[in-house]
């Protein structure tokens, strides 16, 4: 893969996609044994949003290569109390290091950041916007499962603000997958990546109930819908309870059905499912090191 | 000449608009600028029959000619205008808007948490789709009333 800057999952290729998640698997496959690949390299993490798995596994991610992280620490401690424009932020910061990951609240952060650097930007996150990397170990953990050719593939929870969501659907488009969209109707796909899907030609279905679809998934991506989402406390749980899965449930599925989710959860998955063979969001979690040494490596 | 363009007085120098969709010529004169505290004359018709759009607004701007940058906007929200430049009372140019691929600076994005809306050095930037335009920060689709955007108004 070859970019400045990562924004968006659509700017991703096959090739760059398959590039990535080949070298995930040479990392994936004895992480300890690359520390002399990018012994110099210093990575800026600006995180102005919470991030517990995405931060630390870009940190774990850079000092498995051999390189070094430095944190700007929480937005409390940071210069943006000051009032700090976010551009003159990422101005200062390109000049410590070699690199930015940087998560924002705002829509559109990361691109604006790119504007003003010239060192790369990965995008961990920007508002309800997207979140590529996230993106590279979904279709790394798919792969190893089942397969991204002749996928079909069921997204369900809230999908107008899941960035994860609207990430992986574009980068999908890529791939000969079939793909089912199940939400609340308050919650669809918002107009941009529904345009995106059309724009694509790829096949695409939306739902309101997943056992619409449930016994022909290979892949179920769970995502959490959110309680500020909803005018009241009743309403989110009476629609929280309609998307939640757990052993019952996936009693419909195919056997080899793969569940997986970005994590964190809230209910959305039963912890009766943790221990099934269906259940594979702890390995996806774990495979943000290798797909993240993997983007860094071709990036940095 | 026809009754309809008989509403409003010839100008001397300046931009005639036609074909202006119907009701929509505040928002025209937004995209100009010309909120009335200046000193332009402006002559207006409104909602006034047309045979291609059943009703239409026509604006006559007085010691103007639109640039084009402002005719690249007017054609997001009158797509089937005409612009006629008049001197010495005769039109002696004549133009059909048409569509431009981006438009910067002159939209506001509707998007309350895009990166644009903040404290940040950085002009709107809109992609121009067949039906409508698209922020080129967080990606929002505006197909409806884009002439809401306009900074100004």
């Amino acid at each position: 893969m070859r970019h400045d800057h990562l924004i968006g999952a659509k700017q991703l290729s096959r090739t760059d996609i398959e590039s990535v998640l080949d070298r995930a698997a040479e990392f994936d496959a004895d992480p300890t044994a690359f520390a002399d690949t990018r012994p110099d390299t210093l990575l800026a993490l600006c995180f102005f949003e919470p991030s517990t798995r995405t931060k630390m596994s870009f940190d774990a991610a850079i000092k498995r290569l051999g390189g070094s992280a430095t944190d700007m620490g929480s937005v409390d401690s940071s210069s943006v109390t000051k009032g700090e424009s976010l551009a003159d932020t990422m101005r200062v910061v390109a000049g410590y290091a070699d690199g930015i990951v940087l998560r924002h609240p705002s829509e559109g952060a990361a691109r604006l950041a790119a504007e003003f650097v010239d060192v790369p930007v990965i995008n961990a996150g920007d508002g309800a916007g997207q979140h590529p990397s996230q993106t590279l170990l979904d279709l790394y953990t798919i792969r190893e499962n089942a397969g991204l050719d002749d996928l079909r593939i069921g997204v369900m929870g809230d999908l107008k603000y899941g960035r994860t969501v609207h990430s992986l659907a574009g980068a999908l488009t890529n791939f000969d997958a079939r793909m089912h969209f199940i939400s609340p109707e308050s919650l669809a796909l918002p107009r941009n990546v529904r345009f995106d899907l059309h724009e694509s030609g790829a096949v695409v279905k939306e739902h309101t109930d997943l056992d619409a679809v449930l016994d022909e998934l290979d892949v179920l991506y769970v995502t959490r819908i959110q309680r500020e989402r909803f005018p009241d406390e009743s309403e989110y749980r009476a629609v929280a309870g309609e998307y939640r899965i757990d052993a019952d449930v996936l009693a419909d599925a195919r056997d080899e059905l793969t569940v997986m989710h970005p994590l964190p959860r809230v209910d959305e998955i039963a912890p009766d499912i943790d221990d099934t063979d269906h259940a594979r969001y702890f390995e996806q979690a774990h495979n943000g090191v290798p797909v993240r040494m993997a983007l860094l490596d071709s990036m940095l | 000449m026809t009754d309809t363009e008989l509403r409003v007085s010839k100008i001397r120098d300046g931009t005639v608009i036609d074909h202006v969709p119907g009701g929509t010529a505040l928002h025209v004169l937004a995209v100009l600028g010309i909120d009335g505290s200046g000193d332009e004359e402006i002559s207006l018709g409104m909602n006034v029959p047309s045979d291609r759009l059943g009703r239409k607004d026509i604006l006559k701007i007085e010691d103007r000619e639109l640039s084009a940058d402002e005719v690249d906007v007017l054609s997001l929200i009158a797509p089937r205008a005409s612009i006629n430049i008049v001197r010495e009372y005769e039109v002696s140019e004549k133009s059909r808007v048409s569509r431009p691929d981006e438009v910067i600076g002159v939209l506001s994005c509707p998007n309350v948490s895009c990166i644009t809306t903040g404290e940040e050095p950085v002009d709107s930037a809109f992609d121009v789709l067949d039906d409508g335009v698209r922020c080129r920060y967080c990606d929002t689709i505006v197909r409806d009333d884009v002439a809401s955007l306009i900074e100004s108004t």
